[in-house]
């Protein structure tokens, strides 16, 4: 860990609930590229969800009051970065849309949200270049829904990911296209959404890579969860584990 | 307008699984999805123009009544009628005294969506008229008795096969008795038939794609003619659309034309595009002696003020339909609207309450894609999110899901309590699993699993991790 003298500044670090629960590695993945790309990680105590799930499944009231909670939390930072396009979109883009612009709060979302950023694109943006070295490996990309339609997250992933040396980035046919996650969609039209997904799954296939990566756990654990149920050999990843190197040794107790 | 959202999953599940279906929609991607982006693509200024189209139509939508008035004015100017419909039940007496009073029997159709939303063609029936499609697609359906599953290509849910199969059953009664196999065949049979039916009609009835206030024209785009010969052969020509179809100038009316046919099948321009002033003046060879407008409410002003406004912009180009991925999967049928898809996940409740469309909304995963490629920039993600609301607000949305995002948000609320939460079912995960994977879960947990394997967390929350690693907070 970089001491305070050294670095660039302080970013708070909001996990995600998904993270934080499903995929702890990719929170330790996260924590060591923003070190490595100059700055300080602290992870703010007391975060909880960004309040997703109730602000697409029509409890409005809820997830303002989860926004506000999380506002709250992360205002005093000068940074926060978020290991995924959905919950950093739903910060920066739907938090001041929950708020009156008459409302006090409206203005505090306003700031959070002109000072959070995504991972790859704070990444990107800093100029972080990843020292790690991969045995000739091919990696296909997945866009995530939010991170690209609502934050623009296209070329960053992918100039990173390129800079791995031995990585060889190939593109599936439709990379665009839902993987059918969408938050409580897959619960509720399991059947849907398992044509969405297997259809990702032949689209990897067809690439012939072995790993494909993508930036939010959400989709991670759909396509995951199917090639695995598929019997495929494919790993999917967090694009952080690929470029902190952590893939194969996934942070453990 | 019968709706039958509720029948959605089941719906939804035999469309997965029926092969001609399946393979019907795979032309959606190269006949559409492909086209619209190349067309996109060589037209410079086209996100320019998407802006300038949106503007259009808010503009028009913000001065409703005073575009209409002035429509109203110039149809009435050059002879023509307009008639004012509240509700399907009002247009279709409406259209129904029309014909009586020409003395019709048999009413040829181009076009309309909107008499699809009414249920026209069975009022039509019951009055003893013989409504006939002539839109080469609505006619297959029709005589299949079903209903477009598409708002431009109502019948992309059926095989060559499939239609080949309906009309070696239903055109025997005019002589033609050999299943035909080729495209260019059939549509040679079909086009014989329909000739016939133009003559023969005594009233026809076309949608409008565009109604302009400066002019008093309604504007129909087809690649067929149809309409063409639906509105002129007959000696009266009735328009059925709804309000927001207005568009201020002939020149803003240019503009969406550029974006409609770009935006529904990646043309730059259809084969026909036809501009109907009034009925026949004096000096006219052809044309019908009497023009009808009938403009159908049916809900819409009601949008008018509400986060629905919007969806009044729709110029119903289908791009929508065609790069949705819920869509692009089960077509049409399933949602059991007239209007599917994602601006029929927004439009349906709107002009038909929310209590009966349930499904349309929810049966969407957000991603974007539809407001991508919208030509007039609707926002249609954030609208089904507001039918959600509606939903919520009204307790009409699952017991199971409200319980489950109301236990969500008092966790969150509760850090402390959060943190022991994620580490309970952290635990649970772990110990559910098996090497390390997990492929039942119960509960609501079984509709992932039904499908997919979960992995388990590998070690305790990411919090729990980093403070125990000593890690700044």
């Amino acid at each position: 860990m970089k001491k305070p003298s050294e670095s660039k500044g302080e970013v708070a670090l909001f996990v995600t609930c998904l993270v934080d629960l499903m995929r702890p590695e990719v929170g330790f993945a996260s924590a060591s590229l923003i070190e490595a790309a100059g700055f300080e990680v602290v992870v703010p105590k007391g975060q909880s969800c960004c309040g997703q799930p109730n602000y697409n499944g029509g409890d409005r009231n809820a997830a303002r009051r989860m926004a506000e909670r999380t506002i709250a939390l992360l205002q005093r930072y000068e940074r926060v970065v978020v290991p995924s396009g959905s919950c950093a979109a739903m910060i920066k883009l739907h938090y001041p849309s929950l708020f009156d612009e008459a409302d006090a709060l409206f203005g505090k979302a306003r700031a959070l949200a002109d000072k959070t950023q995504e991972l790859t694109t704070f990444l990107a943006a800093n100029g972080y270049v990843p020292a790690v070295k991969l045995a000739a490996t091919r990696v296909t990309y997945h866009d995530s829904c939010s991170g690209l339609r609502e934050l623009g997250i296209h070329d960053q992933p992918r100039a990173l990911l390129r800079r791995i040396d031995g990585l060889r980035l190939v593109e599936l046919s439709e990379p665009e296209v839902c993987c059918g996650f969408g938050g409580t969609f897959c619960i509720k039209y399991p059947d849907i959404s398992n044509r969405m997904v297997s259809n990702k799954t032949a689209d990897i296939a067809a690439t012939g890579a072995s790993v494909v990566a993508m930036g939010d756990v959400g989709c991670l654990m759909n396509i995951e969860g199917r090639l695995r149920r598929e019997g495929s050999s494919v790993r999917a990843c967090h694009v952080a584990e690929l470029l902190a190197g952590t893939l194969e040794t996934p942070g453990g107790n | 307008m019968e709706i039958d959202s509720g029948a959605f999953v089941e719906k939804a599940r035999v469309a997965l699984a029926d092969p001609t279906l399946q393979h019907a929609l795979k032309h959606i991607k190269h006949g559409f999805v492909e086209a619209r982006a190349r067309a996109a693509e060589n037209l410079p200024g086209f996100e320019s123009m998407r802006d300038h189209a949106r503007d259009i139509k808010a503009r028009t939508i913000a001065n409703l009544a005073d575009y209409l008035e002035q429509f109203e004015a110039n149809v009435t100017s050059v002879g023509g009628h307009v008639h004012w419909a509240r509700d399907a039940e009002e247009a279709r007496r409406i259209v129904g005294d029309i014909c009586r009073q020409a003395g019709a029997r048999t009413v040829t159709k181009s076009k309309s969506m909107v008499t699809e939303e009414i249920e026209l063609n069975a009022y039509l029936e019951a009055q003893g008229i013989v409504p006939v499609e002539t839109d080469l697609g609505e006619y297959i359906i029709q005589l299949r008795k079903e209903k477009p599953s598409h708002i431009i290509a109502p019948v992309i849910h059926l095989s060559k096969a499939q239609v080949a199969d309906t009309f070696h059953e239903h055109h025997a009664q005019y002589g033609f008795h050999e299943r035909l196999t080729e495209r260019g065949d059939m549509v040679r049979e079909a086009r014989s038939i329909l000739r016939e039916r133009f003559v023969a009609a005594d009233v026809g009835i076309t949608g409008a794609n565009f109604l302009i206030a400066e002019t008093g024209s309604a504007v129909v785009v087809t690649n067929e003619g149809n309409a063409d010969l639906t509105a002129s052969l007959p000696d009266t020509h009735i328009v059925v659309t709804g309000i927001e179809k207005l568009v201020p100038t002939l020149d803003d009316c240019h503009t969406l034309l550029r974006l409609l046919t770009r935006s529904a099948t990646g043309q730059d321009i259809t084969t026909y595009m036809s501009f109907f002033t009034g009925p026949r003046r004096g000096g006219d060879l052809s044309g019908p002696s009497a023009f009808h407008v009938v403009l159908v409410d049916n809900g819409r002003s009601d949008m008018i003020g509400t986060e629905f406004e919007e969806m009044l912009r729709c110029i119903r180009c289908g791009a929508c339909l065609n790069h949705c991925p819920v869509y692009a999967n089960i077509g049409g049928h399933a949602y059991g609207s007239v209007y599917p898809g994602p601006m029929g996940a927004v439009l349906t409740p709107s002009l038909s309450g929310i209590e009966k469309a349930g499904h349309l909304p929810n049966a969407s995963t957000v991603c974007g894609r539809c407001e991508e490629v919208c030509p007039v920039r609707i926002p249609l993600p954030r609208m089904m999110r507001h039918w959600r609301e509606r939903e919520f607000e009204r307790h009409l949305s699952p017991r199971g899901m409200r319980w489950g995002m109301g236990f969500w948000a008092v966790l969150t609320d509760h850090p402390r309590t959060y943190r022991i939460g994620l580490w309970i079912a952290s635990r649970a995960l772990r110990l559910i699993a098996w090497r390390g994977w997990i492929s039942r879960l119960p509960l609501a947990g079984g509709g992932w699993t039904a499908f997919r394997d979960m992995r388990a967390p590998s070690g305790g929350t990411f919090q729990r991790q980093w403070r125990k690693r000593g890690g700044r907070r």
